[in-house]
């Protein structure tokens, strides 16, 4: 199965939040109260019931001001830290096509996936204490439909379909955008964590951060040894314990008072002896 | 032969208090360690239940400990003799008795394994914390998450080492040592064999008929 992709393409998002809409109404997520930032943001994070947030920047350069948005939400990376992290079975599940979903039955509320994601994506519900995210629609994406936020997208900022495809459309976006005033636009697809099932169009793809992404994202080193080396060593270790006492036991028993006892004992002594150890 | 009180009532209970406590972090901790033990969780009533309960069971786990470091503190103290001890240490695991220089109340290997829960168990307190409230630590201080997940595994480990060594000498290497933390009283002899410095200094039991059989 060919792996889904979603292009947002931040050249050509004018910021109205048709994408937040469509997402709070497909997957029938209650209404979150907005915050006023004093910026065209409506909250200053996503949430649990809130998985698609238009994060907006300003920016200057030379004398002139922009308005970075970005699409915030899961990017479905290809090697997921959050996967990585999770103790409990089929509670985090990453799809034949690339798609990385949340199930809720599943999940424990370790918060383990909040360690392991490079995106600062996964959120606890404050009620429930499961972990909720960006779905990329796979409900929809089973039965042939777009993703929500891609149906309501009245730019095509927002487009949808094979990983070859939308990487396709990016490059040649690209193109464009160098010719006409951004020589370092850039599609962002961060190799640190196999790529991404959401790729992004940066008119400054040469500073992520300036849209709030991490420049070299990875599965962090720290989740990498505690389920890689330090896993196999503590299982090991674990396993040579319970070996250790059982060889042993077979090799030395159980202390015997009779035979292997102190000399005084040995000696005949029934009364303790006032010893001269305690130097 | 007269029976000597090892361990009082209140020091029984504690140490059933941390052992129930320390057994069901051990197996929910190994649940969430690994998905290959992940049915251990399944069996003591969900993933979920046991991700609910593990930190409140640490914090019992936490009280027993203080309460034996309270008590303890000062039996736990290294001296010249655990030095001597710990020299002879090799004839003691090979069961050479005969040529192990006498103990206290307790020897210098359970000194080294209280010691070794005590600073565990702090570590594994402190980090536990941040994983309790994982989400509620902010991004930029991302890295307390880290190092809560490798010192948390690092420190389960150290007592889990300590504590298989623990429960085998208790139960299998030590006669009556299970029998001593159970009901408190152990005999003369068993006291001059293992703990010869404390055996002469032990409170004796004035009722000593129960028992009586065991020396006879």
């Amino acid at each position: 199965m060919p792996v889904v992709t979603k292009l947002i393409d931040t050249s050509t998002c004018i910021g109205c939040k048709a994408c937040e809409v469509a997402c709070q109404e497909w997957n029938d997520l209650p209404p979150e109260t907005t915050v006023q930032l004093g910026t065209y943001q409506t909250l200053p994070d996503m949430s649990a019931n809130f998985w698609n947030l238009i994060k907006f920047r300003e920016h200057e350069e030379n004398g002139a001001l922009q308005w970075l948005m970005r699409k915030d939400q899961c990017m479905h990376c290809a090697d997921p830290g959050c996967l990585a992290a999770c103790p409990a079975p089929g509670a985090i599940v990453q799809y034949t096509n690339g798609i990385v979903d949340f199930q809720q039955d599943q999940c424990i509320g370790c918060g383990y996936c909040i360690t392991g994601c490079p995106f600062d994506v996964p959120k606890i519900h404050t009620r429930t204490k499961r972990v909720y995210k960006c779905t990329l629609c796979v409900d929809r994406v089973a039965v042939g439909l777009q993703p929500a936020c891609v149906k309501a997208c009245p730019t095509s900022c927002l487009q949808f379909g094979t990983k070859d495809a939308m990487l396709d459309i990016a490059t040649k976006r690209v193109a464009q955008l160098q010719a006409n005033g951004f020589p370092n636009a850039a599609v962002y697809d961060p190799p640190g964590v196999g790529g991404t099932s959401v790729v992004t169009v940066l008119n400054h793809g040469d500073r992520p951060e300036l849209y709030g992404l991490p420049r070299d994202p990875s599965v962090p080193l720290a989740v990498r040894i505690w389920k890689g080396p330090l896993k196999w060593m503590g299982n090991l270790a674990m396993l040579g314990g319970v070996l250790g006492v059982f060889v042993h036991y077979v090799r030395f028993g159980r202390k015997d008072l009779e035979s292997s006892a102190p000399t005084d004992l040995k000696n005949g002594a029934t009364k303790p002896t006032e010893k001269t150890e305690n130097t | 032969m007269n029976r000597l009180l090892r361990y009082t009532f209140s020091e029984r209970l504690m140490h059933a208090l941390s052992a129930i406590s320390y057994v069901y972090l051990l197996l929910t901790g190994l649940a969430f360690w690994t998905p290959a033990f992940y049915w251990i969780a399944t069996v003591l009533g969900g993933g979920y239940l046991s991700r609910v309960l593990h930190p409140w069971i640490g914090l019992v786990f936490t009280i027993a400990v203080c309460w034996m470091l309270v008590t303890w503190r000062e039996d736990m103290r290294t001296t010249a003799d655990d030095r001597r001890w710990r020299k002879a240490m090799g004839h003691y695991m090979r069961n050479e008795d005969a040529l192990v220089p006498p103990a206290g109340r307790f020897n210098f290997g359970q000194k080294q394994f209280f010691w070794l829960m005590v600073v565990s168990g702090a570590a594994l307190l402190i980090s536990g914390i941040a994983l309790w409230f994982a989400a509620s630590i902010p991004r930029e201080l991302q890295v307390v998450r880290y190092l809560a997940v490798l010192v948390h595994a690092v420190a389960a480990l150290a007592t889990i080492g300590g504590i298989i060594i623990h429960i085998y000498m208790g139960i299998a290497v030590v006669p009556d040592g299970l029998h001593a933390i159970l009901h408190g009283d152990v005999s003369e002899r068993w006291a001059r064999h293992h703990h010869a410095l404390w055996a002469a200094q032990a409170p004796r039991i004035r009722t000593p008929d129960t028992h009586a059989d065991r020396d006879a």
